[in-house]
């Protein structure tokens, strides 16, 4: 009798019910809301009021600058890192990895209040460099989100590549363009997500170093303190749709990558 | 690269990383208000940490949330792993497409549209902790799912069969065969689930009842105060973190290279 009662398959019914309540129908709520009026009447007003308005405007070009900066440093910090761990003198460690990924496991307010009294410290007023010390403390924060991929990818790598590549008479910069830097593009490109849209929505950090100027969370922040749920669904619609664009672009340049 | 540059990247990667946060243990014992000036030999930080009643409900309530996110999030993505596991293509894709959203998502967009659909539609009160829970629970469990799933793959089908032809009904062959296996998986993916909680800023804010603070939230409004003596305490704070993070990864490490000689 229990063969009837008992079906594997049904395990998932509790997880699929609440994945489609509390992940996927918020979504849908929140891309309806973000196009309507406060009256629930459809409109594009919220929408075309976005990119009407400079600042609104300002923001997101000014969440995508702190993004484009922030990823990139820390690619330029990570790729090396990651190098050393996966392929360098580090190689055969492989506890190491976890020195440098450790600093994920401590809550990151606290992290930044360490780094901010260094930085008061050096400084003395925290204000006078609001950009500098965003970027400083959102490097910090994410560089072990960017240094774990990359390491991933390039410990996967057949050391017997770049050996081959060695002995047809490659140089060393030879080998880096044309094979460890192609193969480990997969690696790249899931780091630049993990760095990418946090550093253009944590507003957190911001706020801890005194800048006051806004980044695409702090909009969805502000609209919610002000009971704006129009306002700040479009502005989660419109970094729901950089998420998907970014999902798929990815996913076709890994897909390309392998075949 | 010469050897002697990889050690000075690795150093200067790491000294950025743990300079601020030893700095700020070594100056958690101390009696001083700032860093860079240096007096006595002190313990009143810790003192007031565990004395001061808003610091000891705030890390209370943020350990009793993320070790009850923590096991919701286990048993719902472990569930659906095994569940989707077995199903059928189209539905294990649903599943593993949902599965992905909130991993992809900005937490800023996962806090808030949960807080509208949870709040400001259903109309559940923030006092239940009912939307603080569900919306977490929605960052974490496609966590777990994650964790558990490479066990499943990696299990030999025929077991769970085996374990039937054998005359254990289908629940017994689960919780005796199956579960065993991708327990490994299930442990890390609560481990998850766990820090991904500790660390929530941003779900937090847009769904916690009005007088109940995180570690993440009571920070952030710490630092906008001018209370020192709050202030310092939080350095004792991060240095019992940090201690409590080393510890875990050494025995981590140690259990790990002890199963590996086991295999040999």
């Amino acid at each position: 009798m229990k063969n009837a009662i008992f079906n594997r398959k049904q395990l998932a019914v509790p997880y699929m019910l609440f994945l489609l309540l509390f992940v996927i129908l918020p979504l849908l709520v929140v891309v309806y809301y973000g196009f309507t009026d406060a009256e629930g009447h459809i409109s594009l007003a919220n929408f075309i009021g976005f990119f009407a308005n400079p600042r609104t405007l300002g923001t997101l070009i000014y969440s995508l600058v702190i993004a484009v900066i922030v990823t990139i440093i820390c690619l330029c910090m990570a790729y090396p890192v990651a190098l050393i761990l996966a392929k360098g003198a580090y190689a055969r460690k492989h506890a190491f990895l976890m020195v440098f990924v450790l600093p994920m496991w401590i809550n990151f307010t606290l992290r930044i209040t360490a780094l901010k009294e260094i930085l008061t410290l050096i400084e003395g007023n925290l204000a006078l460099y609001p950009f500098i010390n965003t970027i400083i403390c959102m490097v910090y924060d994410f560089l072990p989100f960017m240094i774990m991929p990359l390491f991933n990818s390039l410990t996967k790598l057949d050391n017997s590549m770049l050996e081959a590549g060695a002995d047809l008479g490659a140089n060393r910069a030879q080998i880096f363009i044309h094979i460890l830097l192609p193969l480990s593009i997969p690696g790249i490109i899931s780091g630049v997500t993990m760095v990418f849209l946090p550093a253009m929505t944590n507003y957190v950090v911001l706020d801890m170093v005194y800048n006051s100027t806004y980044i695409m969370g702090s909009l969805i922040g502000s609209y919610f303190s002000s009971y704006d749920w129009n306002n700040g669904s479009l502005i989660s619609a419109i970094l729901l749709m950089m998420i998907g664009m970014f999902t798929i672009l990815a996913d076709r340049f890994t897909m390309e990558k392998e075949a | 690269m010469k050897k002697s540059i990889q050690h000075l990247v690795v150093f200067l990667v790491l000294a950025f990383l743990y300079m601020p946060i030893l700095i700020l243990t070594f100056y958690s014992f101390t009696s001083s208000t700032m860093i860079g000036s240096v007096r006595g030999f002190s313990l009143d930080n810790y003192v007031t940490l565990f004395t001061e009643p808003a610091l000891l409900s705030m890390m209370g309530g943020t350990v009793v949330l993320a070790l009850g996110v923590g096991l919701l999030s286990t048993i719902l993505g472990s569930l659906g792993a095994i569940g989707s596991f077995y199903s059928k293509r189209g539905t294990r894709l649903f599943v593993e497409l949902a599965n992905d959203i909130p991993i992809a998502n900005a937490d800023v967009v996962t806090g808030f549209s949960v807080c509208i659909l949870t709040i400001v539609i259903f109309g559940i009160d923030k006092s239940t902790f009912v939307p603080l829970v569900v919306a977490q629970t929605a960052l974490c469990a496609p966590f777990v799912y994650l964790s558990v799933m490479p066990r499943l793959k990696s299990m030999d089908p025929a077991l769970f069969e085996a374990a039937l032809d054998l005359g254990a009904t289908p629940v017994k062959a689960m919780i005796k065969v199956v579960i065993p296996h991708i327990f490994p998986g299930i442990l890390s993916g609560f481990m998850t689930a766990i820090t991904l909680s500790l660390d929530d800023y941003f779900i937090a804010t847009y769904t916690k009842p009005a007088t109940f603070d995180t570690i993440s939230t009571y920070v952030v409004n710490a630092t906008r105060g001018s209370q020192t003596q709050i202030k310092t305490a939080l350095w004792a704070l991060s240095a019992i973190i940090f201690a409590i993070v080393v510890i875990a990864v050494v025995i981590m490490n140690l259990n790990k290279v002890d199963s590996e000689e086991e295999r040999i």
